[in-house]
Order: structure tokens, then C-alpha cells, then sequence
């Protein structure tokens, strides 16, 4: 039996809503700077990318693009964790070994949560 | 095996003795595509971070994405990226109450990998 005990959103509703959100957010994000290095072509420059970088809105943009990588990243890993590692499919050590697989995916999230704040406020 | 009946997660299908529609191996890309792009973000972060580290990283990351394995890598994670991103805005259309019969599912499906080939092809385009 698989408790929901470690999901994001304490039940699949709050879950559901969170993954469309960052999702919405990410999609969002990508048109924006895709479109940016598109309309930019080969000769952009380090001065004009960091500028980019460097304004509040993209700052504030690319943050909230991180948190909801690590959100949706998260909820997405716990779905497939609990869908299949089960004792149905993995037998008696399917506990252990999910929680094993949750607890290193908070430690690679949690990484990128720090990686991506490092990147875009120091 | 599952004879309880307060099982939180109840199985009453045993998919491995099914033959599955073509939405369930889109939805299962679905799941691969997003497992695989935790993994491959890392290289968008790895670019974005040495490219804002000053003149040198943005060079640097400039031949990185010079290199055949650099184009190739990229290539790769945007294609897991396209094919995420369509299956994901299907969810959306199908949230809003479209496609939702087993004809329109198909369809979603379908129009799914054929707008990851067009966006694979434009994004192979654009890094070579």
C-alpha cells in the first residue's frame, strides 16, 4: 500500500492544480527566452545576454521558472514513484526503495533550487 | 497482491496483458520525456550559469554549443523538451473538456508526436 504522505500538495487536487500552474509558468518562460535568442541570432554578445539577465523582470521570471521546474519536477517523480514502485510491481522492499528514489530526487531538486537561485542573484 | 478493498491505489486492470491504445504509449512518453528532462535541465542550467559567469564562460559556452556533442546534447534535451511541452498543453486542451472521447484522445495523440517531429526539425534547424 502506497500512503500519500510525501506528495507537494497534501492531496492530488492541490497536486493537479500546482503541475498545471508551473506548467503554464515553464511554457511561458520558454517562448519568452526562446523567442529572445531567436530574435537575437548569432551575434548576441555577453554584455546584451547578462543585461538581459540582469533586469528585474527577468530575474523575478527566471526565479519563479526555477521553483516551478522544482515543483513540477517533484510531483511528477513522486506520480511515478508511487505508481510504480509498489509491492505489487517490486515486492516487499518496494517501501524502501521508493522512499530511497524520493529522498535522492529532494537532494538533485533541492540542488537545482540552490544552482538555479546562485545563478540568477549572485 | 491487491484483494483489499481499502487499498488507497486499487488496480482493476492488468495493463502487461492488454494490448494498449496509442494514447497510453504517448502517455507513457509523457512520463519518460519528463524523467529524462530532470536529468537534462541540468545542461540548460550548466549553459546558463557559464554563460552569465562573465566574457569567458559566455565564450566558453559558445563552444560548447559549437562542438557536435554540444549541439547534439542540446538537440537531444530540446526534442525531450518539445515533445513535454505539446503532450503537456494536450493535458490543458483535454482539462477544458476537448478531446476527451476515445476518437479525440487519438487525435490528441497524434497531433502530439506530429508537432514534436515539426519542433525537432525547426530546433535541429536552429542549432545547426
Amino acid at each position: 500500500m502506497v500512503n500519500s504522505v510525501t506528495n507537494l500538495g497534501r492531496n492530488g487536487l492541490a497536486d493537479w492544480l500546482v503541475q498545471r500552474v508551473s506548467g503554464v509558468v515553464l511554457l511561458a518562460y520558454m517562448l519568452v527566452v526562446g523567442f529572445y535568442l531567436f530574435c537575437s541570432g548569432s551575434d548576441l554578445s555577453y554584455e546584451q545576454w547578462s543585461g538581459y539577465f540582469d533586469s528585474t523582470f527577468m530575474r523575478v521570471f527566471s526565479t519563479a521558472a526555477v521553483l516551478s521546474i522544482v515543483s513540477h519536477a517533484w510531483i511528477g517523480l513522486w506520480s511515478v514513484s508511487t505508481d510504480y514502485l509498489t509491492e505489487r510491481l517490486m515486492g516487499g522492499r518496494a517501501t524502501v526503495l521508493r522512499l530511497a528514489f524520493q529522498a535522492a530526487s529532494a537532494v538533485v531538486l533541492f540542488t537545482y533550487l540552490v544552482w538555479g537561485i546562485q545563478i540568477l542573484w549572485s | 497482491m491487491w484483494q483489499t478493498v481499502n487499498d488507497k491505489r486499487p488496480v482493476n486492470l492488468d495493463i502487461g496483458t492488454i494490448a494498449l491504445p496509442i494514447t497510453a504509449y504517448t502517455s507513457i512518453l509523457h512520463r519518460v520525456s519528463g524523467v529524462f528532462l530532470v536529468a537534462g535541465v541540468a545542461l540548460l542550467f550548466w549553459l546558463l550559469g557559464t554563460s552569465l559567469d562573465g566574457p569567458e564562460g559566455f565564450e566558453q559556452a559558445k563552444a560548447c554549443l559549437a562542438s557536435f556533442w554540444g549541439k547534439l546534447s542540446l538537440w537531444i534535451v530540446l526534442v525531450g523538451l518539445s515533445y513535454h511541452s505539446a503532450a503537456g498543453v494536450k493535458h490543458l486542451v483535454m482539462d477544458a473538456g476537448i478531446g476527451e472521447s476515445m476518437e479525440g484522445g487519438e487525435t490528441g495523440a497524434k497531433l502530439v508526436l506530429a508537432a514534436t517531429a515539426v519542433l525537432a526539425v525547426l530546433a535541429g534547424l536552429w542549432i545547426w
